[in-house]
């Protein structure tokens, strides 16, 4: 009998179903090769169920499109590629300032500028947490295959909402347009986190910008019946704004404290083979098949080689990497740019010497190959 | 409810300079929301960066300060996701027009249902008095200090052709009909634009040696004139105020939720 929750999807259309899935009832966007599959899905899907699809002027446009939705109370989101992800930096560092959760998608393109619109590459990583003005933290996902898009879709709206804050998901082109199976979650099989509204009732004195003793800060919908103020300036408790150097840097505190004193519970990754395993590859994205891929045939030869997985890119865990890589005789990292994540990873571990990178900028999708040769290299067997 | 009510006492004394013309906006637009009988709670406000957009802070509604130019975007996402509320913009020349032109423009084209205030004082006043799109040959401005090459924009005729179903004039000279307007602009369902010509003593009076702010206020009496007047078609210098569009036209989140209607009910 044919299972009707499994699906031979586009990694935009998971990404998209997955949204809905986890809630989303909001989308802008405007339209931008390797993404627009997702906007094209969703200006089909939302109405269907009441939700709202926009297609804005541009991507400064749907992100602050989105970021004003969100305080209504909906679910929002939006998806790019590097051009239009540029474009949307601004407005990024808003919804950080203001705590305001949205989902932004980047399904990556080669870079910079207008670059290689349909081709591979991973170029956006350092960009994804660097990109907008001023201190900030951030938290970005990423995905290697159409299970875990869907998974790390609903993780990127769960964590929005958990952290009150902008979470990235940076895909690539090989993921977002690449078909393969799919089984689609029942219902209900997924934990989805609602976001957290306040208790105080009207009348009450209302603090949008105090946070409760877990560190959550409790939202009141715009039309509800607590008016206050919500700015990217500087702001005190009632989102007033204030130059206050006390308010000012508890509040930048609180905005990256909030992310990066819980990394743990932020950090997702996969292992492979990592118990006895000499050489280990990070990798990420659809990088990461191909890394797999040589493990796996590694493996049948007997040699140790593990493969360890990364998806949450930001907040980077570089505790959990150092733990894992400490009997690691090489690191090899295989990522599609000039070595962003690579960069991390010689922070993270104890002998930064032993790390090396495999990869391909060319816009060509990286090979079990070309990290076959890496390996062959530096492990002194010759190419 | 007495004005008072309305605004958040406890953020005053405001920001603004004696005589800047945005408090007589801010003014104008409470009591335009008080003869509407509106409640608080239905009401948003959403402004970018710049003085006139710091009337958000001072009013005791939803409000939502957020990037330089990129307030009707914001605005376009609230009222899609909250169709029921009131949603006012009030905007800088620059903020509406330089920056945020883009937004502006596509706004009127969708036709949602917001109120745009542009607070035009022909210059960049928070910034410290650079020259605006609106600002005009010849001005003088702290980036045109000999004199501004750049032609302005004539808002009304800009709204208009972008599609705005409510586009109107005035200044804080005429604060009887600013208040009238903004009460029309509100009721309208559709965009509407508002341009209010409001002085910057602190910067263009000054640099344009036009005197003081009163002064700046008699030039708006001396030079403007109801629409269609006889004194218009003497002296055609002279600038035109009162309503200049105001149609019935489909408005865009109810258009959306005809596409909602026929999403479900599967084509
Ligand atoms: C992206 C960006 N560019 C520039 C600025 C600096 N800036 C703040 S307000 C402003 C212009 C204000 O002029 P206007 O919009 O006419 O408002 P006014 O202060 O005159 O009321 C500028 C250029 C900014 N905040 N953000
Ligand atoms: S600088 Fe000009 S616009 Fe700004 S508050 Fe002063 S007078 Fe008003
Ligand atoms: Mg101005």
């Amino acid at each position: 009998m044919m299972n009707e929750n499994v699906k031979f999807f586009q990694g935009n259309e998971t990404c998209a179903e997955a949204a809905l899935y986890a809630g989303l009832d909001f989308f802008a966007g405007y339209p931008i090769t390797p993404s627009s599959e997702i906007a094209e899905h969703l200006s089909h899907r939302l109405p269907q169920i009441g939700g709202k699809f926009l297609q804005m002027e541009d991507e400064i446009a749907s992100i602050c499109a989105i970021i004003g939705a969100s305080l209504t109370g909906h679910k929002v989101m939006t998806a790019t590629s590097g051009p239009g992800f540029s474009l949307m930096q601004e407005a990024l560092g808003y919804a950080i300032m203001t705590e305001i959760p949205c989902v932004i998608v980047n399904v990556q393109r080669g870079g910079p500028s207008t670059g290689l619109p349909t081709h591979a590459s991973q170029g956006d990583v350092c960009q994804t947490q660097w990109g907008t003005h001023g201190d900030h933290a951030i938290i970005a996902l990423t995905a290697s295959n159409h299970q875990d898009v869907f998974a790390m879709t609903v993780d990127a709206f769960n964590l929005a909402e958990t952290y009150r804050t902008p979470v990235i998901l940076l895909f690539d082109e090989v993921v977002g347009h690449m078909r393969e199976r799919l089984i689609l979650p029942k219902k209900g099989e997924v934990p989805l986190v609602k976001r957290l509204r306040t208790s105080v009732e009207g009348g009450v004195d209302y603090h949008p910008y105090l946070p409760r003793e877990d560190g959550r800060l409790p939202m009141s919908d715009f039309g509800g019946v607590h008016r206050y103020n919500v700015t990217g300036l500087f702001h005190d408790m009632w989102g007033f704004p204030s130059d206050n150097p006390r308010i000012v840097q508890d509040l930048l505190h609180q905005l990256v404290d909030k992310i990066n004193n819980n990394v743990h519970q932020i950090a997702r990754l996969k292992e492979y083979y990592l118990e006895d395993a000499t050489t280990i590859l990070i990798s990420y994205g659809s990088s990461a098949r191909s890394a797999l891929h040589v493990v796996e045939n590694h493996r049948l030869r007997g040699d140790r080689l593990g493969l360890l997985e990364l998806q949450t890119l930001w907040p980077f865990p570089y505790g959990l990497i150092r733990e894992k890589c400490v009997n690691a005789k090489y690191i090899v990292v295989v990522e599609m740019n000039m070595g962003q994540i690579l960069r991390e990873v010689k922070m993270a571990v104890d002998q930064p010497e032993k790390v090396f990178l495999a990869n391909r900028i060319d816009g060509v999708f990286i090979t079990p190959m070309d990290i076959r040769n890496l390996l062959g290299l530096i492990q002194g067997k010759g190419v | 409810m007495p004005i008072k009510d309305y605004i958040r006492e406890r953020y005053f004394p405001h920001l603004w300079c004696s005589g800047c013309g945005h408090g007589i906006v801010l003014g104008s637009f409470l009591r335009a929301i008080q003869q509407l009988g509106l409640s608080k709670n239905e009401i948003v406000m959403v402004s970018g960066i710049g003085c006139s957009s710091r009337i958000t802070g001072y009013v005791d509604f939803h409000t939502l300060h957020t990037l330089h130019g990129r307030a009707l975007a914001f605005a376009t996402g609230v009222k899609m996701g909250l169709p029921e509320l009131n949603i006012i913009v009030p905007m800088g020349d620059g903020d509406a027009l330089a920056i945020g032109g883009n937004h502006f423009i596509h706004t009127a084209r969708r036709n949602i249902d917001i109120t745009a205030i542009v607070m035009n004082n022909r210059i960049y006043g928070m910034t410290g008095g650079q020259f605006s799109p609106l600002s005009g040959y010849g001005i003088k401005a702290t980036t045109a200090p000999y004199f501004n090459i750049d032609h302005d924009f004539d808002v009304v005729e800009l709204a208009t052709a972008a599609g705005a179903s409510f586009v109107a004039r005035t200044t804080t000279y005429h604060e009887k009909q600013l208040t009238n307007i903004i009460t029309k602009a509100i009721q309208h369902v559709g965009f509407s634009v508002v341009e209010v010509l409001t002085q910057c003593p602190t910067y263009f009076g000054r640099k344009n040696d036009i005197g003081s702010a009163v002064d700046m206020m008699k030039l708006y009496k001396e030079k403007t004139t109801p629409r269609g007047s006889k004194a218009k078609k003497e002296n055609p210098d002279l600038i035109e105020r009162g309503i200049f569009v105001q149609k019935e036209m489909p408005e865009y989140c109810n258009e959306y939720n005809k596409i909602i209607e026929k999403a479900m009910k599967g084509h």
